[in-house]
This record gives structure tokens, C-alpha cells and sequence, in this order.
């Protein structure tokens, strides 16, 4: 408590910056630009387009077979946002209580939400969907009414555990991040711990965790391709379909997967973007 | 170990606790060499992936453009498309391209096997995140302290492999902590091209064996384990490595 | 300000002729390192105390037993003739009546300046919105912050922080005011303006008890310098007489070295 920090100034003016001359900076931040894999991505549907050319000219080329099932290919990947939405939404919630749970004052309580917290971050994702495929039921009775449970809902659980995990470490560390003065302040004024988390920690929390919370998503999003391993038909299936109903020409394997690709690429790249910039400004107001 | 597989065996007969990874010979051979597959992906692609991260970090600082775009180009591409379609479009798409050669026994095999390839699709995707946590690193060091070196007449590369690399390093090991873990997570992916890593084995297993929830346990368990040794690993590592009074060595 | 708390607590026979604050033998270690061995003091209603001593002699620790944010491992601390280190302390009893205001200002950064003077009565206290508001409106005034109700803290200059964090510890209408070194991270400019802010409060009348590295402020508004070295309160006595002649080696040598 006695470190000598100099007081924050009240708004930091740019006169009042060290003067920084404007040199050509050796290792220049990494201007991740859309254009780049854009442009790798181009590169090997070309490759793969070119590669067999010379098959016959009855053939259809490889754009023009994308094209002709983009509607399907389209509506497997609009399934896949959907299954990444629906884990990132319940692994929200129950992360969110885990994380609550993890910083409890009651010991054993804490103890527990810590390992279950490691237990799930630490577990590989698809060992935690076949988990999820294998151990849930695929049907549960009510109250005499039995409901099935779909594979895909299944599936989504199966992401929803290492989300919630994820969630609850992103709390935790959140929570630990906030400097201790908070806790004194909001004590000495009589704040219950209750009111002190909710009023004066959480919100301040927010800020902190979105960025960690916006890259989970993403992680999400491009996690959701492994449901076609257990068999949910979602977009890497399709494609194999696809693949498979245009004779299994092996010349249109690549730029089939690096369709797929693109379409995550096109998904997920602004939402890293987004991240970027939501961490350089909180860098900036800290 | 006769003694230990009759304990086994009687324990499925009381409990229906059905570890044939223990007590059948069979099984436990295939496990192994599972949980082998899986440490051998793991430890090739942690170290070539740390390789492309150092480098990929170098030749970013790189006064050519075309360079600078290339790997930022590669670095954006996996960063931000699914590690499982990149393991498809290697082994399925340019692996078809490739051709194939005859081996030893005169049969004809594809140039490069399921195991290499996961071993390059991993590696570049967690490379590509390396690259990143590298960065992340340099930037964080002094300006002044590269300009020190600079001065006493340190070419880039070595100004590069001596001064920024291993003050970045200590910078950014949690980071590079968490992608390797995560990488050791991400070799389950191989599965899916039939590398017989260790979910592929237990798949086989429970499939013979009808013992689905016994080897889901074992699953969860062995990955936790083999985290947890890499962690402890990386700790040890990071403690040798760390100064006093730099970084976190400091608080120590 | 000098208006008397409402007084909803319970009835410790308590008098006011007695100490309002009182330690006795208290002893503190953070795992094998003694911090107080063993402190005692008296501040009675009133009174300006200032707790002076070289860093690293538990004066921070010492200030913050007294409202039960560190636990204490033997002696008896009392305010107003409630114990303190009682296991079935009500701690948000004790606190409304302790205010305190901390070195790094520690205000709530998501919420205006009205707001984090505005926001333990309206949460803690259940007090109406409206007359908190007009309250905390001439806290801020009294502490010479008019127009800057709507400020957020980071817009703040480090003294004005420092005077909005001892607003919002006044909110709560506390009956005594622990500073714990609060002008230890400020520019030398503004440490005065924070200073006066004090004096004003200890001239109305309220109980202070002040750890500081300003001997000039100490002598001029203590009426009684306690001086701390290594757990122990060495020598205390009115600021005239302490700062004139100090008895013990140690209060000397430091004495030398900040004078």
C-alpha cells in the first residue's frame, strides 16, 4: 500500500505524451487484414480447381459445383451459427453460476466449483461431445410424457460444457483482475458482499470479460464442425454428401473444404476483429 | 500382473466396472499405443509449432512486405477457420493432389500418411497462434533494450535470437501455456482422419467391449492427467527460466 | 456535518465522556511476521490523532483493524464501546459508523462522482434517492467540487478523487473518519487541497484518526502524534511537545530524517 505510484492524470492530453518521432517500427504490430486470407483462401480453391483441370469437359468445375449446392452447403452452415449460439447461450448461463460459485467465500463450495471448472476446461472438446452423445439418453420421461432427444440438442450440450467452464474461468479471473481497493472501499462503506459483487465488482467485471467471452464464441463457432464426427448432419457433413453426389471426383475435395472454410473465415474474422478493437480501447480507458 | 487382471476381472463381475483395458491383453496393447500415438502427435507438433511461432514472429518484423503479408495472411487463416476442416482439407483435398509412391513391400501408399498430415495441420494451426503469443511478447519489450543491442553491433537475427526471443519468451509463456494445452487437446481431431490416437483406440474399445461409460472415465481421466503433466512441465520450465527482478520473476 | 448520527445502534454502555475509539494490547501478524505487537490507544470524540511512523511499522494495518477490514489476532479494539474483534460483530454496523478514505482514493470507476458518494446510502442505508441526492450534492460542494457531479473518476485529477472518495465516506454520516495516508500518491500541489478539505472536517468537529508523511499538517492539527516503529507504538504526546522534544532514540532519528 505504500508503492509511489503517480496519480492518474485526469485526461490524458496527447501534448502531454512522450514525443515518439514516427520511425519505421521494426516488428510492426501484425496488421491482420482481411484481404491476406482472402487471398490464400482464392489461391487454393484455384489450386484446387486447376489441379485437375483436365478432367472432362462434361464435368462440372469446382465453382460451379459450389454454386449449384451453395443453397444447401449455406443452410448446413446457418445450422452450425445455430448450434453455436444455443452452447455459447446455455454455457453462458451455467458458467456465469460456476464462476459465482469459484469465488464463493464458502471453502468446500469454492473448492468443488474450481475442479469441476478444471475438470471440463481441461478435457479435449470432442471427448466432451462423444461424453455428451454417449452418456445422455436420447430420451427422458416427465411426468408419464416421454420427449427424444434429438442428437443435435445432445450436441449442443456436449459444447456447452466446455463453455461453461470457460465462462467460469473468465469470471473468476475478471473478478481477481479487479484491483483489491474496490473490495476495501465498497467494505468500509458497510456494502454487504452481495451488494459489493453485484453493485460494484460485476460491472465493472463486464467490461473486462467481453473480449475473453467474444473469442470463446468464435472458438465456438468453429467447434461445432466436430458434431458431424459424432453424425449430426450439420455443414462438413453436407459437404461430404456433396462431395459424394458429384461422383467423389477427387480434384474437388479441396476447394469444397476450403469453401468451408471460407465461410467460417468470413463468420469468425470480424468477430476477431471486434475483439481486437473492444481490448485496445479497454487498454486504453483502464 | 496375473494377479492384478483377476482383480480387474472380478471387479467387472461384481461391479460391471469393465476395465479390459487392464485386464485383456488385447486392449491394453491398443490403448497404449493409443495413449503413445497421442504423445508422440502431441510432442512433434508442440515443438514444430513453437518453431513456426518463433520464426513466423521473426519474419514478421521483416522489411519486406511480401513477407510481412504472407504470414500475417497465415496467421489470420488459422486463427479464424475450424481446425477440424483444416485437418480435412489437408489430408482429403491436397493430399489427393499429391501423388502417391510405391514402399517398401512394393504397395502403393499416399506420400504422406494420415499421422504426417495431422502433424502439419496441427502444428500450422497452433503455430499460427504462436506467432501471435510471440508478438505479443516483442512488443512487449523495450524498445531501448533492442536499440542497446542494436548499438553494440547485433545484426536483426541477432538481435532477434539473443535479446528479443528470450525476454519475449518470459513474457509470454502463460500465453504459449494455454495454446500448447489447448493443442494437446486439439489432437483428438486427428480421429477424424483415422489416426489411432487415444479416442480413436477407446472408440474401438468401447465398441468391442460394450463399455462405454467405463472408458468415457478413463478418457476424461488419462486427458487430465496429460494436461496436468504438461502443465507441470511448462511450470518447470517457466521457473528455470525465470529471472530475478524481470517480468514475473520479480514477484518471486 | 456535525449533526450526530441517528442512533439506531445498540446501546454498549457506551457514554461519550469515554474513548470513542479505544485499542487495547492489540496484536497482528501476517503469518510469522509480527505487524503489531501489541498497541494501545485512546481517541476520544473529537479528537484529531495522527499516526506517524517509518513505512513498514503496521500503521496501515493499524488503521484498518479498526474497522474490521484485517482481523486482529489478540487485544480488544473498541468504538464506541463496541468490540470489534467479537466473532458475532454486525461489521456493517461498525462500518457505517467508521468511515475511511484510502491512499489510491479507491472510487467505484463505473460510476459518476455523484453516484459514488450517492450509492451506500441509497444501497447500504436504504435512505430516500432524493435526499441523498441533495446530501451528496453539498458534500460535494463542501469539498470544493461543484460541476464535477457528472465527472467519472478517471476524469478526475488525483486531488479531486482524493476529495470526492472523503465525500463519499461522509455520505455515510460516519462517526469517525480513518485516513490512511491519503495524500501519499498525490502531486505535491494537490496535497494541499485535500489537506484543507481535512482540516475543515477536524475544525467542525469530527473524530479523525489520520496516518500521514505530512509533519507539517501533524503538528498544526493533531491533538495527539502517535509514532509507530516496528509494531509498537514507541512515544506519543501533543504534537508541541513531541515535535520539540522527543524522548525515545527512534522517534529522533526519524524525526531527523524527515525535518
Amino acid at each position: 500500500m505504500t508503492s509511489d505510484t503517480s496519480p492518474a492524470p485526469a485526461s490524458v492530453l496527447p501534448v502531454l505524451l512522450p514525443f515518439r518521432a514516427s520511425q519505421p517500427r521494426r516488428f510492426a504490430p501484425l496488421r491482420l487484414q482481411f484481404i491476406h486470407a482472402v487471398g490464400f483462401i482464392g489461391l487454393a480453391l484455384l489450386v484446387g480447381g486447376a489441379a485437375h483441370a483436365q478432367s472432362g469437359a462434361d464435368q462440372l468445375s469446382a465453382l460451379g459445383v459450389i454454386w449449384k449446392w451453395f443453397p444447401l452447403l449455406m443452410s448446413g452452415f446457418m445450422f452450425n451459427i445455430a448450434i453455436s449460439v444455443l452452447s455459447m447461450s446455455l454455457g453462458t448461463i451455467a458458467g456465469l453460476g460456476l464462476g459465482l460459485l469459484a469465488i464463493s467465500l464458502n471453502r468446500p463450495l469454492r473448492r468443488t466449483a474450481w475442479g469441476t471448472t478444471q475438470f471440463f476446461r481441461n478435457a479435449p472438446w470432442l471427448v466432451l461431445l462423444f461424453f455428451a452423445m454417449f452418456m445422455i439418453p436420447f430420451q427422458f420421461t416427465i411426468f408419464g410424457t416421454t420427449y427424444p432427444l434429438p442428437d443435435w440438442v445432445k450436441a449442443v450440450i456436449g459444447f456447452a460444457l466446455p463453455v461453461m467452464a470457460n465462462v467460469s474461468e473468465i469470471v473468476r479471473g475478471a473478478v481477481g483482475s479487479l484491483p483489491s481497493g474496490q473490495w476495501e472501499a465498497a467494505e468500509s462503506l458497510a456494502f454487504s458482499r452481495r451488494k459489493t459483487l453485484w453493485l460494484i465488482i460485476l460491472p465493472q467485471c463486464v467490461k473486462r470479460m467481453l473480449p475473453p467471452w467474444m473469442n470463446l464464441y468464435s472458438l465456438v463457432t468453429m467447434a461445432t464442425v466436430q458434431a458431424s464426427i459424432v453424425g449430426v448432419t450439420e455443414m462438413l457433413t453436407l459437404t461430404a454428401q456433396v462431395h459424394a453426389a458429384e461422383g467423389g471426383r477427387p480434384d474437388l475435395l479441396a476447394p469444397l473444404y476450403g469453401f468451408a472454410m471460407l465461410c467460417f473465415f468470413v463468420y469468425c474474422y470480424p468477430i476477431e476483429r471486434f475483439t481486437l478493437y473492444l481490448e485496445r480501447r479497454f487498454h486504453l480507458h483502464q | 500382473m496375473d494377479l492384478v487382471a483377476d482383480w480387474f476381472r472380478t471387479l467387472y463381475e461384481t461391479t460391471g466396472i469393465n476395465l479390459t483395458i487392464v485386464y485383456d491383453t488385447y486392449d491394453r496393447q491398443r490403448f497404449l499405443s493409443g495413449l503413445g500415438m497421442t504423445v508422440f502427435l502431441s510432442v512433434v507438433s508442440i515443438v514444430l509449432s513453437v518453431v513456426i511461432g518463433a520464426v513466423g514472429a521473426w519474419a514478421q518484423g521483416s522489411p519486406l512486405r511480401v513477407v510481412r503479408a504472407l504470414v500475417n495472411g497465415f496467421v489470420v487463416l488459422f486463427r479464424n477457420t475450424p481446425p477440424l476442416v483444416q485437418i480435412f482439407f489437408f489430408y482429403f483435398g491436397l493430399g489427393h493432389m499429391l501423388p502417391r509412391i510405391e514402399n517398401a513391400d512394393g504397395m502403393m501408399v499416399p506420400l504422406v500418411t494420415n499421422v504426417q498430415w495431422a502433424i502439419i495441420s496441427l502444428s500450422l494451426f497452433a503455430g499460427a497462434f504462436n506467432v501471435e503469443i510471440f508478438r505479443s511478447g516483442i512488443e512487449a519489450v523495450p524498445r531501448t533494450t533492442t536499440e542497446a543491442a542494436e548499438a553494440l553491433g547485433y545484426t536483426r537475427l541477432g538481435v532477434y535470437r539473443h535479446v528479443l526471443l528470450p525476454l519475449a519468451l518470459r513474457i509470454c509463456l502463460p500465453a504459449l501455456n494455454n495454446n500448447l494445452v489447448n493443442l494437446l487437446k486439439t489432437t483428438t481431431l486427428a480421429y477424424a482422419i483415422a489416426v489411432p490416437e487415444t479416442l480413436y483406440v477407446s472408440k474401438q474399445i468401447w465398441t468391442d467391449s460394450q463399455n462405454v461409460p467405463v472408458m468415457m472415465t478413463v478418457l476424461l481421466i488419462v486427458y487430465t492427467g496429460l494436461v496436468g503433466i504438461l502443465v507441470f512441465l511448462m511450470h518447470r520450465w517457466e521457473r528455470m527460466l525465470s529471472i530475478p527482478g524481470y517480468g514475473q520473476g520479480a514477484a518471486r | 456535518m456535525a449533526a450526530p448520527a441517528p442512533s439506531t445502534e445498540i446501546d454498549h454502555g457506551w457514554t461519550p465522556d469515554q474513548p470513542l475509539v479505544r485499542l487495547v494490547d492489540v496484536h497482528k501478524s501476517y503469518g510469522t511476521i509480527p505487524v503489531l505487537r501489541g498497541v494501545s490507544l485512546d481517541v476520544r470524540k473529537g479528537e484529531v490523532i495522527c499516526i506517524i511512523g517509518p513505512s513498514g511499522s503496521g500503521k496501515s494495518t493499524l488503521i484498518r483493524c479498526i474497522n474490521a477490514l484485517v482481523p486482529i489476532d489478540s487485544g480488544t479494539i473498541r468504538v464506541e464501546g463496541q468490540e470489534v474483534n467479537d466473532p458475532d460483530l454486525d461489521k456493517l454496523a461498525l462500518r457505517r459508523k467508521v468511515g475511511m478514505v484510502f491512499q489510491q482514493y479507491n472510487l467505484f470507476p463505473h460510476r459518476t462522482a455523484l453516484q459514488n458518494v450517492m450509492m451506500a446510502p441509497i444501497h447500504v442505508l436504504k435512505q430516500n434517492r432524493k435526499e441523498v441526492e441533495a446530501r451528496a450534492r453539498a458534500l460535494l460542494a463542501k469539498v470544493r467540487l461543484q460541476g464535477k457531479e457528472d465527472a467519472y473518476p478517471g476524469q478526475l485529477s488525483g486531488g479531486q478523487q482524493q476529495r470526492v472518495a472523503i465525500a463519499r465516506s461522509l455520505a455515510m454520516r460516519p462517526d469517525v473518519m480513518l485516513f490512511d495516508e491519503v495524500t501519499a500518491a498525490l502531486d505535491p500541489e494537490t496535497v494541499k487541497e485535500v489537506l484543507v478539505t481535512i482540516r475543515d472536517l477536524a475544525e467542525e468537529g469530527m473524530t479523525c484518526i489520520l496516518v500521514t508523511h505530512e509533519m507539517g499538517f501533524a503538528r498544526e492539527l493533531a491533538d495527539h502524534i502517535y509514532f509507530t516503529d516496528a509494531g509498537l507504538i514507541v512515544e506519543h504526546g501533543p504534537p508541541a511537545e513531541f515535535f520539540a522534544n522527543p524522548k525515545d532514540e527512534r522517534t529522533k532519528a526519524f524525526l531527523g530524517q524527515v525535518l
